[in-house]
């Protein structure tokens, strides 16, 4: 028996993080020490979980009553475990990244940086291994909050109006739609657990649970479904650490987790097929993936391009769990796993271009491969995971949803894959092409690549990317321990 | 046994204490004697709590004459409840009080201001514990007319023009609320409280009974701020003194909208007020439109008492609006807001009074920048402010959800739907303070960062604390709510 109390562990290191951060704030090697101490020690218990978790153990733990019969409690199940491994392995990776890059650009406030950081890890570890509805929300709407600092954490007018649609939408999304699914789902089932195969068997209807599934998925504004996706490019204006980690990984993981957790856990995969209250949502999804595809190919800037392809492969976490089939559940498990390697490597690019050689645009990257070709070397490795092509993570995953698509006969899903493949390509590859392939504007100076340890991160996660498709045997059996097969 | 005497104690403690610090005429002696009234208040009024939840409703014969020829005093888990959140919260304003009242109130005068304050207490008091509708009227008066000085002492000269404001509307909600007990004395020929009830069904569709109602809804929703007779509340706690501010806006209206379902609940009934007589789509139009304007208006408001005092309108109508679903859950989730947002917004305003200490005044430019002078409050403050949105880990989140709950539970949608999509004008208000204090740089005459004076701060911290622990423990709470909801509606032991 795996000793619960590594799941508070768990939960405590980022928030005692904090509080060293904080006493550390004058001697900045220091609080960073503590930084990169409070990510190990995270990763460390995180992974220490992983065998009983692999066995069918379900490390759990009730803390106390929040509201009359529904508890903060923690349970550890195959999903929550790897999305936490994703977000504490990536804090990791990305500590060092961020510490370069806010010490080449001079950022003000990095004790306060830092602890938002650190607390936005704990909350979404909090979701992670949430165990009922009530705790996820609690630590979802955490969430919003200890990012909100990190988003506009420049204090400028734009920060300020970006951090009033990140709010706006996060929030009024969770509080009109999520809050009330959330007491309806209560008040249905008489509980808010989270149980495999679902709490509201044969307490809904097909209409009913087709109308609660709606609250759910417009509620949970982290997951990007169109039309509430508007916060997240906006979030770009952000320092691209937090774009990297919270914006590629921490709070839009988040989103689509608690997608596949509310259909596999609340409603059932099976409850919810025989009912067929999803069928609206896989066209919702799909439509999402390649609406924003289209706006990523006309988007010029880097980041703006990369957070629309975000809202895009989120969309295919949410299509993929909408199809309702083990191989396409385990699917959207996987691309949780595979578009957040994938996109915090192009997120970590694309702050090294900004940092190295203060390049933001698409049009001004011309020849950079030259002076940067680790930093777009990994960015290539990147594209071709999104695009979903061997040898990267993508491919699997996309292997997986396409292979859930095709047996349930889904031939919208499969079209709609098929035509988002060539859309990342559209977009992705001329970037590739011209760093690597157009020469540099004439009279440019030569650049110069990144600081190492921004190096380092991009190339360690577009490493990952390589070994989750050679190596994809321990994810694939967490993603089928989640799908019951 | 003493603690038998504990009702009529409660009530009578600070009514005595009153005259002797008048009589002591110095500010210290005035205030220790209010600090060991209120702490002897808050045990006496927790131990009632556990006695009536433990033991069902109490009943003291005042002076021994047994009710209904004398007064009664009945206690249950309704105003027990309603007590500890009053002389609780005037507990944790004592420490506070000493500095601030001595910054804003000349020496001379200080004595009168505790003397005053505790008059207030135990009216607030006598108006939750009494059984007798007259009795009632009496205590009204006395909190009400404490409270109009309590406000006229506020520095700033609005203030008088603010309390002869409330005197006037005030004045008018008592005599309104005279005028249905009258009715109601006509009608049933008693004023006990229980007595009232056992007759009132008989005659409660007759003429006196249905104008009784109509006067006692209008004359106490007036003193509760009821929309649209809410115009004296926002000058009021914007110009009274901070303590006065935060002890008015944690208990006085609550007082009141106890008041409210006592005489809906337990007199008239449910089927009288929301069967017979339409007072459920009245109230839930009224509550509903104090959720938007009264929000709107505090998004617009450039001084952050004012913007806290519009909120508590807004907050006054997710109570009403729990009441107007005339259900048992709808009552406990107006109890359960009842006590969660005086405590919220008790903190906000004790708050308020430090930033007003150490800012020079709380207009939003003097809020600028507080995030680097004041951290700790202006971060308490945003924890307050997360508890007025409702969001889950705060206090306001726990009665939101009983709202919500209650209201898709007797199939009202539209309250349910009114009432989120309220909380989102909440964020637009929150936002503004937020936004003013991490923002903004502070004015130029700005004193050096620094927080106000510890036995200020600790206060205001400490009904922060609050604030958390009833978000993130709100089972007891929320339980303690239906415990005084059962027993509103007779429904008790």
């Amino acid at each position: 028996m795996t000793d619960p109390r590594f799941v508070l562990a768990a939960l405590a290191i980022p928030f005692a993080g904090i509080v060293l951060m904080t006493l550390a704030r004058h001697r900045p090697d220091v609080r960073e020490a503590m930084t990169f101490g409070a990510a190990a020690m995270l990763f460390f218990v995180v992974a220490s979980l992983a065998p009983a978790v692999l066995a069918g153990e379900r490390p759990a733990i009730t803390l106390f009553e929040m509201l009359p019969g529904l508890p903060v409690a923690f349970t550890v199940e195959p999903l929550g475990w790897l999305f936490a491994a994703v977000a504490s392995s990536l804090w990791v990776v990305s500590t060092p990244y961020t510490i370069a890059y806010l010490r080449g650009n001079g950022e003000a406030n990095q004790t306060r940086f830092f602890a938002c950081f650190a607390a936005s890890i704990g909350a979404a570890i909090g979701i992670a291994f949430a165990g009922n509805l009530l705790t996820l929300f609690l630590f979802y709407e955490m969430l919003t909050l200890v990012t909100y600092p990190l988003v506009t954490h420049h204090g400028t007018d734009e920060a300020r109006r970006a951090g009033r649609v990140y709010l706006g939408l996060l929030i009024g999304t969770s509080v009109v739609f999520f809050l009330p699914a959330l007491i309806i789902t209560s008040l249905l089932a008489g509980t808010l657990d989270f149980r495999p195969g679902g709490i509201l068997g044969g307490r809904v209807g097909p209409a009913g649970a087709g109308l609660l599934l709606a609250l759910f998925m417009f509620g949970i504004g982290k997951a990007a479904l169109m039309p509430f996706h508007r916060w997240l490019p906006t979030a770009m204006v952000a320092p691209a650490p937090v774009s990297a980690l919270l914006h590629a990984v921490a709070v839009v993981k988040a989103g689509v987790f608690c997608v596949v957790k509310v259909i596999v856990y609340v409603f059932g995969v099976d409850a919810l097929a025989a009912l067929g209250g999803a069928g609206w949502l896989t066209l919702v999804a799909g439509f999402t993936l390649i609406a924003a595809s289209a706006v990523a190919l006309r988007a010029q800037n880097l980041k703006r391009r990369l957070a629309y392809s975000t809202v895009s492969q989120l969309a295919y976490v949410t299509m993929a769990a909408s199809l309702l089939t083990p191989a396409a559940v385990m699917g959207a498990a996987l691309h949780l796993v595979a578009h957040a390697f994938g996109k915090i490597t192009l997120f970590f690019a694309a702050g090294s271009l900004y940092t190295a050689a203060h390049k933001t645009e698409v049009g001004e990257l011309d020849g950079i491969g030259r002076a940067m070709p680790w930093t777009m070397g990994a960015f290539a490795v990147g594209a071709l995971s999104m695009i979903g092509l061997p040898p990267m993570a993508g491919f699997v995953s996309k292997w997986y949803i396409l292979t859930g698509a095709m047996a349930v006969e889904h031939w919208i899903a499969v079209g709609v894959i098929a035509a988002s493949t060539l859309l990342n390509a559209a977009y992705f590859l001329p970037i590739v092409f011209r760093a690597f392939f157009v020469a540099p504007p004439a009279g440019e100076a030569p650049g110069h690549e990144a600081p190492a340890a921004m190096v380092i991160a991009q190339v360690l996660t577009a490493a990952a990317c390589v070994a989750l498709f050679l190596f994809p045997g321990f994810a694939i059996a967490f993603a089928k321990s989640l799908a019951g097969g | 046994m003493l603690s038998q005497h504990f009702p009529i104690l409660l009530v009578a403690l600070p009514l005595i204490a009153a005259p002797l610090i008048v009589l002591g005429r110095s500010g210290f002696l005035g205030w220790i004697a209010s600090l060991a009234v209120t702490g002897a208040a808050t045990l006496m009024a927790g131990a009632l709590l556990a006695k009536t939840t433990a033991a069902g409703t109490i009943s003291y014969a005042v002076g021994s004459w047994p009710p209904p020829w004398g007064i009664e005093y009945r206690v249950d888990a309704a105003n027990a409840l309603v007590a500890l959140l009053v002389s609780a919260v005037a507990l944790v304003a004592m420490p506070y009080a000493r500095r601030s009242v001595s910054a804003e109130i000349g020496q001379d005068r200080q004595y009168l201001f505790y003397a005053l304050l505790m008059l207030c207490l135990s009216g607030l008091l006598g108006m939750t514990l009494t059984g007798d509708a007259f009795n009632l009227f009496v205590f009204l008066e006395i909190s009400s007319l404490s409270t109009y000085v309590l406000i006229a002492l506020g520095r700033d000269r609005r203030a008088l023009t603010a309390a002869y404001q409330y005197l006037i509307l005030g004045t008018t909600g008592a005599t309104l609320y005279v005028i249905g007990v009258g009715m109601l004395y006509l009608a049933t020929g008693t004023l006990n409280l229980a007595d009232m009830a056992a007759r009132l069904p008989d005659v409660s569709d007759t003429r006196p009974g249905v104008a009784g109602l109509a006067f006692i809804t209008a004359g106490i929703g007036l003193k509760f701020a009821l929309f649209p007779l809410h115009a004296w509340l926002p000058g009021a706690y914007t110009y009274a003194p901070s303590v006065v501010s935060a002890f008015l806006a944690a208990t006085a209206t609550k007082v009141s909208a106890y008041v409210l379902m006592r005489l809906y609940f337990s007199v008239y009934g449910v089927d009288a007020v929301f069967r017979d007589m339409p007072l459920g789509p009245v109230l839930a139009v009224l509550s509903v439109a104090a959720l938007f304007v009264a929000s709107a208006a505090a998004i617009v408001q450039r001084d952050l008492k004012r913007l806290l005092a519009y909120s508590s309108v807004a907050q006054m109508g997710y109570i009403t609006l729990g009441i107007s679903l005339g259900s048992a859950t709808g009552l406990a989730a107006a109890v359960a807001h009842l006590v969660n947002h005086g405590v919220t917004k008790g903190a906000l305003f004790l708050l308020a009074g430090g930033i007003a200490l150490r800012a020079g005044g709380t207009g939003l430019e003097r809020v600028a920048g507080l995030g680097r002078t004041m951290p700790l409050t202006a971060f308490a403050f945003v924890v307050g402010g997360l508890s007025l949105i409702g969001i889950p880990g705060t206090a306001g989140f726990a009665s939101k959800w009983a709202l919500v709950s209650a209201a898709i539970g007797d199939g009202q949608w539209w309250v349910a739907a009114a009432v989120l999509l309220s909380s989102l004008l909440a964020v637009a208000y929150v936002w503004r303070f937020v936004e003013c204090a991490y923002f903004r740089d502070p004015p130029q005459d700005a004193p050096a960062p620094g927080e106000a004076p510890a036995d200020m701060t600790g206060p205001a911290l400490a009904l922060t604390a609050a604030v958390v622990a009833g978000g993130l423990l709100a089972a007891p709470v929320l339980e303690a709510s239906a415990r005084a909801a059962a027993a509103l509606m007779g429904l008790a032991r």
